[in-house]
């Protein structure tokens, strides 16, 4: 799938806007006033930017209302909802904080459940698709719970919380990665199936429809080299859980945390990419890109 | 209306004969012009003078070599548009209820005005039957002709996709699979129609016929027979011929 | 949720007006119904009543509309500013282009015509230009066929008086087995795919001959992957086959065709080779009746086929036993062709064995009587099942006009020829060689020339020479280097009048033929002579004037250019006196009207003709008292007579009681109007009972005669033996007052056998064989015709590239990988270019598509397009001439009988190197004639 940015950047910083939700909704850190505007005021600016980011990969950002309307099958109309609520919900509870420096701690747990089941819906968008064998598994929702909530706890300064999810993340990530390899291969879906001429011997794309390009080969077929792809995945390893955890088991300093949190968004942006430039649509098959 | 309707009794489709279709991207062009002209926004083309033009069709042409393990390679020209699937991925994830499915005929057709240009329904399409549209900014795939197939102002031979009527060798078929007795079913039932991609589960209504076995031969005992030389050389020949010339009718010898 | 889904308009309207008229994206010339939307052209379609296309049309022709509307379309006339071939331009009024074509041409009729070459390209008004050529005067006309498939063309009138596409086509609705050599898309594009639609649809089987399996090939039920150049050996073998087995048609060969006609065997005769004749000039016969000598065609004859005579000690025998002798050798058993064929012998006796047997286990039988024209009453009409058809494959080898010839002997063999089942003739067709014009080639200054530019020689005497016996045209058309040059050469016109040889001239005339870039074999060395200066600085070719719609890679070496119309534009007629668009059941013609008009300032090039012609005071053009004729092409189509009651249209003519009807008749005013309302053409069906056996079949010899094809009923048969070939062969013994020049005899005494023979392509006896093993095709892409496909903003997005596809063993053999370029190089030079991989490939040959490649800065690509970048033409490395032999003669890369381009003769050799920034050679831009082109397109006509 073409890694464009829009979605990198929205599914990372949503990812994290919302974990960092999840973690205020439950009080941790228990902040008000002025502290509670700077954690909420990062919350939003990340989930919201992410939000906004998104709409960038629609081509009428201007109609995107409509995309409220079909949450009975639709994993991004779901999302929508889940996110506004989520946003709606979590405006009470942290204006709460903020200025009156109340708690509304049932709000504010149903807002974090809230935040954590949008990050829920946007994996689905991915999970869901047949055509994706690398995303269509439980380590995608897993991934994206556990990136949310493990990079949400290190913004929110949970160290207690954000070294065992990012110990699990990083293992979740390993073993996705490396089942994710052969998904395609064993999905049953290949150039054979897809032509029906199987029986006919071996199939091999001959001249594809045009020799130009098209929104498929654009959207679809991105082609990363091994090595590199190896490369990456290793620093994202590193950068993304290896040097936060080294960050979060150093005593407490803020700007460790700091730091920790910018190594990961950092690892977090590369995983995404890869997330994205792995995946393998079907549809490449029929243009023998795979 | 992402919801998917309850199959509906009329299944339109096409159904794609692979042991006929030459490759000669007729239908690609033909749909290319009706829609251009007709339904929702016109297909567009970046570039379309320049280095890498690319622009929106709604109907495709591969062609895929197939070895076998012995004889000859084949060459198989491939035809691609929407499927119509039954249980159409494209329809369900769509979260503005833009991509729908009639229901009464099964026709899997984009709302453009409805449509944010999400391009989650292509995502989903397993076949890559949908394209957005760079100048439109809408998610576009074929309609089946819907505005042909169902036009009173089109005499009623034509009211059939633009791409069935233009194509030379006769290879496209379209008709309601939904019917056994159309004469689309009655093709596919014939030929052994295929699904492409059944594991994935949309259930396709176009179908596909096979390419019929190529390169075979009768047994040599069955030809050889007809090759029994009536002579070895020249002067056998003609001693030959004038056994058999006056064998015809046609005066005496 | 409720399941409410948007209204839609199922039944909106589809435009305002529907202008039915014909495509012109190709030859095939189908018809159109062009949909209109205020006052624009929206969308075309097929028209379902047109006798060709039946309301199908290719990618082509659906996609006009981006043609019509391309950027690349010439705006006004233009005279060159800049040097040759650099693009620069200023635009002129029509008064001023017709002046400095009026001034530069009227001395040269006044002094020398022939200082005049005028070579159409792709012209499909070539009765109209050639009139206009000899009103001039100059014997320097002729259009394409000689470099596109005058092989075929000839092979196919010599033998039978007919050939396949143009003249002919496969009895789709009978047939039971199908060859196709050497075809990958003809000119009858969409008869042929809906044929095989049509033949698929009924179980029958086709076979494809060719060295690549792509397009009709692919769908073939059978594929002969077969060596090019060897498709005579394949077939004469096959020949040898069905002889020996006698699985031929006698009462077809003895009556329709020459096979039991006599031959004169005496040597020492200077009849030698020659049929015996009578005192009427008739040739001889045996009658089975009687066992006496009879005309052909006498009443009542049955011709023998074995019967010898003797006479005055000299023996005659009938061709039948020549044959008999010829094919019956062991030179043809599949063993010993198979390895040259690059077909197993199996594969052969296969091939034999199912025409054999679809042909005569299982024959066609149509409930029609007919008579044959000795007055054989018959009451059913038999046929053989098996069909054949072959274009270029076969035709642009220097062995094309043998290798047809052959192949036309199989189908006659077999009795396939208008029989039910197999080759059927379109009326005007089938008409004989003879019943052709002969070449004229004597010059008058200030006057016409003497008749027609272009015929069929019967033997040397028809020659177009000199009185030293040089060649008498610029082509050396007619000439003894190809005697039955039908067609000219268009390829070698360049070469030639850069050369001086055999003269020079002054002023070369071109329309719509891209000769600088994809027409022309050479390309480089095209350019190079185009604007080549002598001492004086002054070029080699002293003018040019050029004719073309389009800012094609031709339009930049041109001095004038007369821009041309779009089709949708213009006036224009596919008459029966030119290509007609006939089927075998009916005769028809149709034409091609302004269904929108021109935005710019353009103008029909046949309406200029009309205007030059009358300012050069050509006859023809000008009435009695000197004043114009014809205002334009459609004053001409609608009033021009050719022959009392026939003119360009035989739709339509006015009756002498003043009431309209087909065929002969008077103009009628009206007849274009009639055109437009009838859907922009003309039909008139071939009774039932005229529908087969053509050429000996009373019925339709008498409805010719009624629709005008010929003035007397002129039935004839099939020319197994050639005599025109054995007349031209006997000169090159020494035979007659004509000679040819010595070097020309020992191969004009081989190449010119009466009998279909297969020799090796020229090429390959030139060329070192084994450091040039690989054979090098082109092949048309079905959705692109030549250089214009690639200015349309759809159709270039499908092929806007072209890879060479090479073979599994050579790609092996290369260490080719996905991606890679390689140096492809023959013995004129070489080229760099991408390669692919293909398995469906003869193992010895690499193809690309042919004229995807682009010269920078032409048909208003941005000069990064990969037309211009990836994009290459084979045309580089191919020369209109052989190496040098040695032998101080520089042979043309022709065929040797009729002059046909030999472009699939090509061998090469073929290496890995790296990529380089763009395809090798790679030339200058040339400056664009026409703006620049827009980025993005999204239109839609009428909202
Ligand atoms: N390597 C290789 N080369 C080949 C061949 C091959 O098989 N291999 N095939 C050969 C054969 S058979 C042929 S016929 C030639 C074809 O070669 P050409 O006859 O040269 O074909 P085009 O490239 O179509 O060029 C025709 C010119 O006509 C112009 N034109 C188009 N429409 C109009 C119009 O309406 N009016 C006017 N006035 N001009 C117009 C186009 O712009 C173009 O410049 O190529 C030959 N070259
Ligand atoms: N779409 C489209 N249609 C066209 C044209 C076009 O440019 N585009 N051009 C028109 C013109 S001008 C012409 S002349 C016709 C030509 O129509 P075709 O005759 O179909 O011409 P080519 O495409 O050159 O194809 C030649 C075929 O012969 C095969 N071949 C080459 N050498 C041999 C051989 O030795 N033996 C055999 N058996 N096969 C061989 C090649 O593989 C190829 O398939 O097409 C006309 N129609
Ligand atoms: S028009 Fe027909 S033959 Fe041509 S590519 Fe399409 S399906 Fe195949
Ligand atoms: S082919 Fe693709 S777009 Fe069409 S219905 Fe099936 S899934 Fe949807
Ligand atoms: S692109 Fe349009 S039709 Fe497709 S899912 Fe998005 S909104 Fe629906
Ligand atoms: S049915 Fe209509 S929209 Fe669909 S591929 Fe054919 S022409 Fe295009
Ligand atoms: S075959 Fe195609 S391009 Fe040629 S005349 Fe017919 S529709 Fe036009
Ligand atoms: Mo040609």
């Amino acid at each position: 799938m073409h890694p464009a940015p829009s979605v990198i950047i929205f599914t990372t910083f949503s990812g994290l806007g919302f974990g960092l939700l999840f973690w205020l909704g439950l009080g941790m850190p228990f902040v008000t006033g002025w502290a509670a505007f700077a954690y909420f005021a990062l919350a939003y600016a990340m989930a919201v930017g992410g939000l906004l980011a998104s709409t960038f990969h629609l081509g009428r950002p201007e109609r995107a209302i409509r995309a409220f309307t079909q949450w009975r099958t639709s994993w991004l109309s779901r999302e929508a909802w889940t996110s506004v609520a989520t946003l709606l919900i979590m405006a009470v509870f942290g204006a709460g904080l903020v200025f009156a420096g109340q708690r509304f701690a049932a709000v504010g747990v149903l807002g974090g459940l809230l935040a954590i089941l949008t990050v829920f819906t946007t994996s689905m968008i991915y999970t869901q698709l047949k055509t994706v064998p690398r995303w269509h598994h439980w380590s995608t929702p897993a991934m994206f719970l556990l990136l949310s909530l493990g990079g949400g706890a290190v913004l929110a300064g949970q160290t207690l919380f954000a070294l065992p999810l990012l110990a699990i993340g990083g293992t979740v990530q390993v073993v996705a990665w490396m089942t994710g390899d052969g998904r395609l291969a064993g999905s049953g879906t290949t150039l054979a199936s897809a032509t029906g001429l199987g029986n006919l011997g071996r199939v091999r794309a001959f001249e594809p429809p045009h020799t130009g390009t098209n929104f498929l080969l654009r959207e679809f077929v991105y082609v990363v080299g091994r090595r590199h792809a190896a490369q990456l995945r290793l620093i994202a390893l590193i950068v993304g859980f290896g040097v936060p955890i080294a960050f979060l088991v150093l005593p407490y300093n803020p700007l460790w945390i700091a730091c920790a949190a910018i190594s990961h968004i950092a690892g977090i942006l590369a995983q995404r990419w890869l997330f994205f430039a792995e995946a393998e649509h079907v549809v490449g098959l029929y243009y023998g890109k795979r | 209306m992402t919801q998917l309707p309850p199959p509906s009794k009329v299944k339109l489709g096409l159904v794609i004969d692979l042991d006929t279709c030459v490759g000669c991207h007729a239908c690609v062009i033909s749909c290319k012009g009706w829609n251009t002209e007709n339904y929702g926004a016109p297909l567009s083309d970046m570039d379309a003078y320049g280095a890498d033009p690319s622009g929106t069709f709604l109907n495709r042409v591969h062609s895929y070599e197939v070895t076998p393990d012995e004889g000859t390679a084949k060459l198989i020209h491939f035809p691609k548009s929407c499927l119509h699937c039954e249980d159409a991925p494209c329809v369900t994830v769509c979260p503005t209820g833009a991509s729908y499915k009639r229901a009464e005929d099964g026709i899997v057709l984009v709302n453009e005005d409805a449509c944010i240009g999400c391009s989650l329904c292509a995502w989903a399409c397993p076949y890559g039957a949908r394209e957005l549209d760079t100048a439109a900014g809408v998610m576009k795939k074929c309609t089946l002709c819907v505005d042909r197939i169902y036009n009173t102002n089109l005499p009623e031979e034509d009211r059939v996709p633009a791409c069935v009527r233009t194509c030379p060798a006769g290879a496209r078929h379209f008709g309601d699979l939904g019917d056994e007795d159309s004469a689309v079913s009655r093709l596919v039932a014939e030929r052994g129609g295929m699904d492409l991609m059944p594991e994935q589960g949309t259930k396709p209504v176009n179908k596909y016929l096979p390419p019929r076995p190529k390169d075979t031969a009768d047994e040599i005992d069955i030809l050889a027979p007809y090759l029994a030389p009536v002579a070895g050389e020249a002067k056998g020949f003609v001693a030959w011929l004038d056994k058999a010339l006056s064998a015809l009718p046609g005066g005496a010898k | 949720m409720s399941l409410d889904q948007p209204q839609i308009d199922t039944s909106p309207k589809v435009s305002d007006e529907v202008r039915k008229t014909t495509c012109y994206m190709c030859a095939c010339r189908c018809g159109i119904n062009v949909h209109m939307k205020d006052g624009k052209v929206a969308y075309i379609e097929g028209n379902r009543d047109h006798p060709v296309n039946q309301g199908v049309l290719c990618a082509k022709g659906s996609a006009g509309i981006m043609q019509h509307n391309a950027p690349s379309r010439l705006r006004a006339p233009m005279k060159r500013v800049g040097p040759r071939g650099s693009g620069q331009f200023e635009e002129i009024s029509w008064d001023e282009a017709l002046q400095i074509a009026t001034d530069c041409l009227a001395p040269i009729r006044a002094a020398a015509p022939e200082k005049l070459a005028f070579f159409t390209g792709r012209d499909q008004s070539q009765s109209f230009t050639s009139m206009w050529a000899q009103g001039f005067g100059t014997p320097n006309y002729a259009a394409h066929g000689g470099f596109c498939s005058v092989n075929m063309a000839a092979a196919g009138i010599y033998t039978m008086g007919g050939a396949f596409w143009e003249f002919g086509q496969p009895d789709w609705d009978h047939a039971k087995l199908f060859l196709i050599f050497g075809v990958a898309e003809d000119h009858d594009s969409n008869p042929i795919k809906m044929g095989i639609g049509k033949l698929k649809a009924r179980g029958a089987k086709v076979v494809g001959i060719n060295p690549i399996r792509s397009g009709y090939n692919a769908v073939a039920d059978d594929w002969y992957g077969i060596t090019p150049g060897t498709d005579g050996l394949l077939i004469l073998s096959l020949v040898h086959l069905l002889m020996k087995a006698g699985k031929v048609d006698l009462d077809y060969l003895a009556h329709y065709t020459n096979a039991a006609c006599l031959v004169n065997e005496d040597p020492a005769s200077p009849q030698a080779g020659l049929l015996l004749r009578d005192a009427q000039g008739q040739p001889q016969v045996i009658d089975r009746r009687t066992g006496q000598l009879a005309p052909w065609n006498g009443a009542g004859v049955e011709p023998d086929l074995s019967a010898t005579h003797s006479a005055d000690g000299v023996t005659h025998r009938p061709v039948f036993h020549l044959m008999a002798e010829k094919y019956i050798c062991d030179d043809y058993a599949p063993e010993a062709v198979a390895d040259r064929c690059g077909i197993p012998a199996a594969r052969i006796r296969q091939l034999a064995a199912e025409i054999a047997r679809a042909a005569f286990d299982d024959p066609v039988i149509l409930d029609r009587p007919w008579t044959d024209f000795r007055g054989r009453k018959q009451d059913k009409m038999v046929g053989r099942a098996v069909s054949m058809h072959a274009m270029r494959g076969i035709s642009a080898h220097s062995n094309g006009f043998q290798t047809a010839r052959a192949l036309h002997m199989l189908q006659i063999l077999i009795g396939a020829v208008e029989t039910p089942g197999g080759m059927r003739f379109k009326p005007p067709y089938p008409k004989p060689a003879h019943a052709h014009p002969k070449p004229h080639c004597k010059v008058t200054p200030g006057a016409a020339l003497n008749g027609p530019h272009l015929g069929y020689p019967q033997g040397p005497e028809d020659l177009c020479l000199d009185d030293s016996g040089a060649p008498a045209r610029i082509d050396k058309a007619f000439s003894w280097e190809n005697p039955l040059s039908a067609h000219g050469l268009m390829h070698m016109v360049i070469s030639n009048a850069h050369a001086g040889d055999p003269y020079k001239i002054d002023t070369l005339f071109l329309y719509m033929a891209n000769m600088s870039w994809n027409s022309s074999m050479n390309t480089r060395g095209v350019m190079q002579m185009l604007t080549d200066t002598d001492a004086n600085g002054d070029y080699v070719i002293p003018r040019i004037i050029y004719s073309d719609a389009y800012s094609s890679e031709m339009v930049a070496y041109a001095d004038l250019i007369l821009p041309d119309t779009t089709y949708l534009e213009r006036h224009d007629c596919i008459s029966l006196l030119d290509r007609p668009i006939c089927e075998a059941d009916a005769a028809a013609d149709a034409i091609r009207w302004p269904v929108v008009q021109p935005d710019r300032n353009v103008r029909g090039f046949q309406s200029v003709l009309c205007e030059l012609g009358a300012k050069l005071g050509l006859p023809g053009f000008v009435n009695e008292d000197g004043s114009q004729k014809y205002a334009d092409y459609a004053d001409y189509i609608t009033n021009h007579v050719r022959r009392p009651g026939i003119g360009p249209l035989a739709g339509w003519r006015k009756a002498e009681d003043g009431s309209l009807q087909g065929g002969r008749g008077a103009p009628n005013p009206d007849q274009l109007d009639t055109y437009i309302a009838n859907g922009g053409f003309w039909m008139a069906h071939v009774p039932e009972e005229a529908a087969y056996y053509k050429p000996f079949n009373t019925a339709y010899q008498d409805w010719a005669v009624k629709m005008g094809f010929y003035d007397s009923p002129q039935p004839y048969i099939f020319q197994l033996y050639a005599e025109p070939l054995r007349r031209f062969q006997m000169a090159a013994e020494g035979e007659g007052p004509r000679q040819p020049p010595e070097h020309l005899r020992a191969r004009m005494t081989a190449t010119m056998d009466p009998l279909p023979i297969w020799y090796a392509p020229f090429e390959d006896g030139v060329v070192d064989t084994a450091a040039y093993p690989i054979h090098a095709l082109t092949q048309r892409p079905m959705a692109m015709y030549h250089s214009w496909g690639t200015q349309n903003a759809w159709l270039r997005q499908l092929h806007g590239r072209n890879p060479l596809y090479v073979p599994t063993k050579i790609w092996e053999a290369n260490g080719f990988k996905d991606g890679d370029w390689a140096r492809v190089s023959s013995v004129n030079g070489s080229i760099v270019v991408p390669v692919a991989h293909m398995a469906a490939l003869n193992e010895n040959t690499v193809w690309t598509w042919n004229a995807i490649g682009k010269r920078k800065g032409a048909w208003a690509l941005d000069n990064d397009a990969p037309e211009a970048t990836e994009g290459f033409l084979l045309n580089h490395i191919i020369h209109e001439l052989l190496p040098p032999k040695g032998d101080g003669q520089r042979w043309a890369n022709s065929d040797p009988v009729t002059g046909q381009a030999a472009w699939f003769d090509l061998r090469v050799k073929i290496e890995r190197v790296d990529a380089p920034a763009e395809a090798q050679p790679v030339f200058p831009p040339i400056a664009s004639p026409v703006p620049a082109a827009p980025h993005d397109l999204a239109w839609k006509v009428g909202k």
